[in-house]
């Protein structure tokens, strides 16, 4: 249904100045994503995915052609609205967890929401929900450093869903984890998908990750070669 | 508030970084107070033991009187107008005549002054009254740097030379009735006191005098051929002395706080580095750059606060016994200046210092730690969460 597209991109092309030689990240992308999808994209190292991934997610402008988000605009967006987009209506988890090393696991999840501007009392059901979700109820006064590689995923995770955004862009989530703790944060993001129809988009090459996947879109050097819908 | 919020949380999440640039800072809070209260409890001790034993609230000169210039001393006196006279005989002022003098302690020679002042005067605190009464001897007073140089003591005979107001060489004998300590050296090197009638009448001088000191808070008036000194003309030395000496330290603790900021800069730049991921972070979830910034120089600000937090807490016991026991000047010191300085400088603190001082660090620290921060607005998110410096 065309009101309940999330994320459409229109010819869209990134190019990086290297040199003489510009590198091509990604070639006439045309894509749309459905609100509620649980979808990644695939293919080698190089091939756009993490690029396409940041220009959705408004950390980067296209070189040409249009990205349109949630209704805006990206390639139009200024500093200013592009980080209240972010802010209100999309998570992000990577591949290195990037969680702040100064704060506990419940001050880490509840930092969006104080960008956010909530109530103190709104923040802590929040944050106690989304570690509740996580499975880490008991591990809120930690530091990161005194967590595990899952673990740390599983606060990202926490950190991203936490607002209940409408998209989450999850770029190679499992790539610094063990099997079992990669199945554990899938299948987290998975119920989460589920219960909150939140969309997540990733960008993986795990195999694991991608036995998940409910469509598949395949990169190679910047084109989009597949794009498949999948039964799991 | 929850840049504050986060910038505090920050600060002290960086655990010994953080208090070991607290510690540096610290000593700048510390040394600038410790040093400006030295030199203004010097301003004000100097100052109020002049005003106590010389200036008064202010001396009226006769005309051609300039203490600078010996040559207008035996010149300058003028008859004491009526009033300043009916004051002088109330104790409410104190005419001094300065004649210019010769004396022979032990067979030596001194250049030296006679003031003659009113011994009942109670306008300055020195001990004249010892220069009451006499069996028809003329008595003097000195003080102890004069008893020192000449080798006088109490009890002593001094022949004085002067030249009377014709211009006549005139000698008596005086007697040394006391020898009287002081921080002020113009109330003493060089001079002998004596009574100011006995001194009119040696000079042929009657009602005459070089100076009136009157007391503190007497309005200035307009006398023919006098002039009015305030505080501006009979304080200035030591204003310059206190200004030249705190001008001169301010040098050291300049250093010292180059010293810190350029330490907080370092650490400015070095965390911007370290944490180029963290901000990524922050930008990835939507906190504007202008609010990045404003947090990473917040935590450099707070750190100033900080600083003097620790300041306080080894920097009061240690100004507090300054201010009870003094900082004692090596022997001999205090009189090396010429100026009125006692054995041990007493700090004075003001609010204005304490909080002035606080202000300037706040203000400098925040300004070293914004301009590192500008390099936050040229970071690409996407390099900075790999770790990139774009």
């Amino acid at each position: 249904m065309e009101n309940s597209v999330l994320i459409r991109t229109v010819n869209l092309t990134k190019i990086y100045p290297s040199g003489e030689q510009p590198i091509t990240a990604l070639r006439d992308v045309n894509l749309v994503f459905q609100a509620g999808e649980f979808a990644g994209l695939v293919g080698p190292s190089g091939s756009g995915k993490t690029t396409l991934l940041n220009i959705v997610g408004s950390l980067d402008v296209p070189t040409s052609g249009s990205v349109e988000v949630l209704g805006e605009k990206i390639e139009t967006l200024s500093h200013k609205k592009a980080a209240r987009l972010r802010n209100r209506h999309i998570g992000f988890i990577f591949q290195t967890f990037n969680l702040l090393p100064v704060y506990t696991v419940y001050e880490n999840v509840e930092f969006p929401l104080l960008l956010l501007g909530m109530t103190a009392a709104a923040r802590r059901k929040a944050v106690r929900d989304a570690l509740a979700w996580v499975g880490l109820s008991d591990r809120e006064h930690s530091r990161p450093a005194q967590l595990s590689g899952g673990q740390s995923q599983r606060v990202a995770i926490a950190r991203a869903v936490v607002k209940k955004p409408d998209l989450v862009l999850a770029d190679e989530p499992t790539a610094n984890l063990d099997a079992d703790n990669s199945h554990h944060i899938l299948h987290t993001m998975e119920d989460i998908n589920r219960d909150l129809g939140t969309t997540f988009l990733f960008s993986t090459h795990d195999a694991k990750v991608i036995a998940h996947l409910r469509r598949k879109i395949t990169l190679v050097d910047g084109r989009v070669t597949a794009d498949e819908a999948r039964t799991t | 508030m929850i840049i504050p919020k986060l910038a505090f949380r920050n600060l002290i999440g960086n655990g010994a970084k953080t208090w070991l640039n607290a510690l540096v800072l610290s000593f700048s809070f510390v040394a600038i107070i410790w040093g400006q209260s030295l030199f203004e409890g010097m301003d004000r001790e100097m100052s109020k033991v002049t005003i106590d034993q010389e200036a008064g609230g202010g001396q009226y000169w006769a005309g051609a009187y300039d203490p600078y210039d010996p040559a207008t001393i035996d010149d300058a006196p003028a008859a004491i107008p009526a009033d300043l006279a009916a004051e002088a005989a109330a104790g409410r002022a104190a005419p001094i005549l300065i004649v210019s003098a010769t004396i022979y302690p032990k067979g030596r020679m001194f250049p030296a002054l006679l003031k003659g002042v009113d011994p009942d005067q109670d306008v300055l605190k020195l001990p004249f009254d010892r220069l009451l009464g006499g069996d028809g001897e003329i008595p003097g007073l000195i003080g102890a740097r004069t008893a020192k140089s000449t080798g006088l003591a109490k009890g002593d005979t001094v022949t004085v030379r002067w030249r009377d107001a014709s211009g006549t060489f005139d000698a008596a004998d005086v007697v040394v009735v006391d020898v009287f300590q002081t921080q002020v050296q113009t109330v003493d090197s060089g001079l002998i006191w004596v009574p100011l009638e006995t001194l009119q009448a040696m000079t042929g001088r009657p009602g005459r005098a070089t100076v009136v000191t009157v007391p503190v808070g007497s309005a200035p008036r307009s006398y023919p051929g006098w002039g009015f000194q305030d505080y501006d003309v009979l304080l200035k030395d030591i204003k310059s002395f206190v200004q030249a000496k705190s001008l001169g330290f301010s040098i050291f603790y300049v250093t010292l706080m180059a010293l810190a900021l350029l330490a907080i800069f370092n650490t400015q730049i070095l965390s911007i580095w370290h944490r180029r991921r963290e901000i990524g972070m922050l930008i990835a979830l939507g906190m504007p750059r202008g609010r990045v910034i404003a947090l990473f120089t917040l935590e450099g600000a707070l750190l100033s606060i900080l600083a003097a937090a620790v300041g306080a807490v080894y920097g009061l016991p240690l100004l507090i016994y300054m201010s009870k026991h003094g900082w004692v000047l090596p022997a001999g010191q205090a009189d090396s200046f010429g100026l009125a300085l006692d054995k041990a400088l007493y700090p004075a603190y003001s609010t204005g210092l304490v909080f002035g001082t606080i202000l300037l660090v706040l203000a400098a620290t925040t300004i070293v730690s914004f301009l590192p921060t500008r390099k936050i607005v040229t970071l690409k998110p996407t390099d900075a969460l790999k770790g990139k410096w774009s």
